[in-house]
Parts: C-alpha cells; structure tokens; sequence
C-alpha cells in the first residue's frame, strides 16, 4: 500500500505534478503512463519520498531510478545486490541470494558490473531493490532499453510479486506490455492523472493523450501497431 | 585489513628505530621527545588522508578525488600560514590546527560548489585546480604580508612537508581533531556505498546526498586541516591508497574507508622512514622533504590511473 493525497509539486515557476491523489494496493501492479513531460518520474518520487519534503519508507519502498547505473563499474555483481540491505544495515545473505535467483543473475555473481550488458545490469538493479524485501516496488522505466525477450522476463518477475501479495508501480512506455502483465494503468498528461483503470478501460484514453490509433484482439492484449484496426481481422480499435 | 594492520606496527617499530644517527634504539629522551612525536604524527596525519581520500572518491564518485591534488590541502595551509606566520599561533597554540582546519572546510565546501553535486572528470579537475591557483596566490600574498623577513625560506620548506624535530605538543593539538575527523567519515560509510547508485537512489534508501556531503566536507577539513597545520603538504596519499586497495577489497567505496586509514597511516610513516633514511644511505646536505617523497611515488600512481582509463 502506497499512494500519495492531493500533491501539487513545481520546479521553481513550472507546476510539474497538479493536485495528484493515487493509492495503490497489494496485489497491483500499476502501470504509470502518458507523454514525455506528463510528470511520471515526479510524481513516482513523489511515491517513493524523495521530493523535497518528502520522507522514504526506505525499509519497505525500493524504488530504481530511469537508466539506473553503478558509479563504481569494477563493482561486482553480488556486492551491487547487496546495496540493497542497506535501510535494515545488515546483509542478509539468504535475501540477497533470493533476489539474485528472482531476477536470473546468480551466474554473474562475481562479475563486475561494468562487463555486463546493459539488459543484463538492469537485471542486476531490479535484484537490488528485491534485496531489501519490499512491499512495495517504484520502478522508472524498468524496461526501456532491454531486448523483447528480456522485457517479458522482468514483467514476469514484477507480475509475479505483485500476484504474491506485492505492490508495484512502473513508469511504461511499452504499452502492448503493460497491458499484458499490469491489472491497472494511470495515464498522466501535463501533470495531471486523466485516466485510472484497467488497460482496457483506459485505452481510449491512451490513445486520446499520445494521438494515435490503437487496437486490441479478442483477448485483450495490445497489438503493438498503431494502426487502423479492420472489423474483418477481429481486431476493435480505439 | 589484519595485513595492514601488520604493515603499519612493523612500519611504526621502524620508525621508531629509524634516526640520524642509525638504526637502533636510541635513549629515553631522544625517543619521548623526537622518534615517538614524529611517528605518532606521521602515523595519524597518514590516517588522516587516506580515509579522506577514499571519502572524497566515494562521495564525489570519482577516483581523482584527493584532498592535496584538488585544493584542499592548499586552502589547509594557507589557513595554517595565516595563524603561525602572524603570531597568532603564539599565544593561543590550538590556533594553529584551527586554522588548518577553517581553511580545509572552506576549501571542501568551496570545491564541491565549484565543481557541482554529481562532477565530470573535467569539472573537478577545474574546480580543484582553480581552488588550489587560488589558495597559493593567497598564500604568497600572506608571506608578502609577512611581517617577518625569515619566513619566506621557512614556510616555502615548510610547505613541502615535514616532520623534523615535532613535538608532543604537535601530537596533542592534531591528534584530536584528526580523531574526531576519522569518527566522522567513518559514519559515511553507508552513505558512499548508497551514492554508488545514484543521488535519487540513495535518497531512496535514506542517504540524501546532501547530507553525505556536508559530513564528507566536514570530516574531511577535521581529518586533513589539522595535519596541515602541523607537518605542511604531503601530497597524493589520498589518491593513492584507494586505489591501491580496489584490486584487494572491492570497489564498493564504504568497504574502502578503514583499509584506507591504514594504508595512509602506513604509507606516511613509510614515507618519513624514507625521508631520515636515505641521509644514512647517499650523504646529503639534509633529509628529503616527506611530501617530496610521497609525491614521488605518488605522482607514478597517477599517471598509471590516467593510462588505464580508470578516471
């Protein structure tokens, strides 16, 4: 559980997030939605506390910042995960092993980070933040520049946590994969949430705000074209 | 860390055996008054700036990160040579660690300001080379301003580095402060560790940045001003045990603080052995300046950190 009442937020004379209230539950998985600039990054700091005046949960909130990195690249990759414990000051070998195995990065234990590629050190952040045991996940981005077959991996890591009783909250731009792995979406547009539901309730939404043809098969799943979807093909477009 | 330990006792039996006049133990008062003052010095001051340097790196999240090499040393001295050249020293002797110690805080927190919260290889190397430009204009400034004519041999000597004949007295106005110093950047050691990953990150886990800042700021004008004060420039010790240590303990930059305390310690007692001992080897006028020699070994360091690319 998490979430955030009534927010305003400005960079000096710029409103960035504009009265902004978002709860999240256990079991959710969100996914934070809208155009550059909408204000995701703030207001998923805004979450994780860490916005001026803010105050973090650090022992119950992970939270991965946008195309997260190590200053020290001879850092092996164990001793990265292990960053993790850091709010509970002890490092709880059995957590960290757990979080190396959850997230596919035990084989490059003793590997410095730096020879990884960059799917792979992104692996090895998303393990940090499982090291410390959290409730809650805030996540910018967690896929951006990951192969498809590496993105599914993580969705399904971050599904999985959210199913056993976790909470989760990812900055996505993929939207044929937050529809598939997420069971809520938050559109945000010019610091503001317009839309809040389910990936299918809020799909005319999302496309009002990025200006584009979407569609969706009988399942539900997003195809990720943005073209204009034939009656013929089974396909209902938004 | 128990090897280290080891280096550092046998280099401190050295030292003390270590004199003018050969190798052995001398008597009483030679011992009180020259060897143990002098090794105790060299001993803590080395301390002193080894966990500064691997403080500087952590924080700053770049290895070049040095107290001496950036400026800070300088602004130390400049504000040493303030209070002992205008006799300010004389009536009030813990003025002189204290002025040590108000230039190395300017001097840090003048640095990080100049060269931003997260520095470029170039913005710090600019910044730490305008502070220290301008803490040696100053510096020559105050030794024209000087109202005695004698000390401009004397603090250009003294500015290379030195421990010759200190005194327990020296020991007891830079061991505190250089004590307190080290309490305090041992304390930063989750907060480096947090800020590998990030200024949001670490936030995140409940190190705010700023925070890790002013205590690496003040820790280090604790643990470098003093020593300053009392035994003048000794170079590139900062930057260089750090870097020694990576290959043996990691990189993670908060499992580098102790070590570095005690490869500095080592390494300037080392250094000062060094200094009296080559006297006895090659006969020369007078010992070696210490902040000669650690530049000489220092300065090879450097440039084998440049080569590698490991900025």
């Amino acid at each position: 559980m998490i979430g955030v009442t009534n927010l305003h937020f400005s960079h000096g004379n710029t409103a960035v997030l504009k009265n902004i209230t978002l709860q999240v539950a256990a079991y959710e998985f969100v996914a934070l939605t809208g155009p550059n600039g909408a204000g995701k990054t703030t207001c998923l700091q805004a979450l994780a506390g860490i916005l001026p005046g803010g105050k973090p949960d650090a022992r119950r909130v992970a939270y991965v910042e946008q195309g997260a990195s190590v200053s020290w690249g001879m850092m092996r990759v164990r001793d990265v995960v292990q960053l993790g414990r850091l709010p509970h000051g002890d490092d709880a070998a059995a957590s960290v092993a757990r979080a190396m195995r959850l997230c596919g990065v035990t084989t490059w234990e003793n590997r410095p980070i730096a020879q990884l590629s960059g799917g792979e050190s992104r692996r090895v952040m998303l393990a940090r933040a499982f090291a410390g045991d959290p409730a809650v996940l805030l996540l910018d981005e967690p896929v951006a520049d990951l192969d498809p077959a590496a993105a599914h991996n993580i969705m399904q890591v971050l599904a999985g946590f959210a199913a056993g009783g976790g909470t989760v909250v990812a900055v996505l731009h993929a939207l044929d994969l937050a529809c598939t792995y997420a069971n809520r979406m938050v559109v945000m547009q010019a610091g503001k949430i317009v839309a809040d539901g389910t990936p299918v309730q809020t799909l005319p939404m999302i496309a009002s705000v990025f200006n584009m043809r979407l569609a969706v098969d009988s399942t539900q799943r997003l195809l990720p074209i943005a073209t204009t979807p034939n009656p013929k093909d089974g396909l209902h477009g938004y | 860390m128990k090897r280290l330990g080891v280096l550092l006792a046998v280099a401190m039996v050295v030292s003390l055996a270590t004199g003018p006049a050969g190798f052995g133990m001398p008597d009483t008062w030679i011992f009180v008054q020259l060897r143990l003052p002098r090794t105790l010095l060299a001993a803590i001051i080395g301390a002193g700036l080894g966990i500064s340097g691997a403080a500087m790196q952590g924080v700053l999240r770049n290895g070049l990160a040095d107290p001496g090499l950036l400026g800070i040393s300088g602004c130390a001295a400049l504000g040493s040579v303030i209070v002992y050249y205008w006799g300010i020293s004389a009536y009030f002797a813990p003025a002189l660690p204290l002025g040590g110690m108000a230039g190395a805080m300017l001097g840090a927190f003048a640095l990080m300001h100049l060269a931003g919260r997260r520095p470029s290889v170039a913005s710090l190397i600019l910044g730490g080379l305008m502070l220290s430009s301008l803490a040696a204009a100053l510096l020559s400034l105050a030794l024209t301003l000087a109202p005695n004519p004698f000390a401009l041999a004397e603090i250009s000597l003294w500015l290379m580095g030195g421990l010759e004949d200190r005194s327990l007295l020296h020991v007891a106005l830079a061991v505190p402060p250089i004590l307190a110093g080290i309490a305090v950047l041992w304390r930063l050691a989750p907060g480096i560790d947090a800020l590998a990953l990030g200024e949001a990150t670490a936030a995140s886990l409940g190190f705010p940045a700023a925070k890790s800042l002013v205590l690496c700021g003040v820790g280090v004008a604790l643990a470098v001003g003093p020593g300053c004060a009392v035994a003048g420039g000794i170079g590139f010790v900062g930057l260089m045990v750090p870097h020694l240590l990576r290959p043996f303990f990691g990189a993670r930059p908060g499992a580098l603080l102790a070590p570095s305390c005690l490869l500095g310690a080592g390494l300037v007692v080392c250094a000062d052995v060094a200094a009296r001992g080559l006297p006895l080897l090659v006969p020369t006028a007078a010992e070696p300046r210490l902040g000669v020699i650690t530049a000489l070994l220092g300065a090879p360091v450097l440039i084998a950190i440049a080569r590698r690319g490991n900025l």
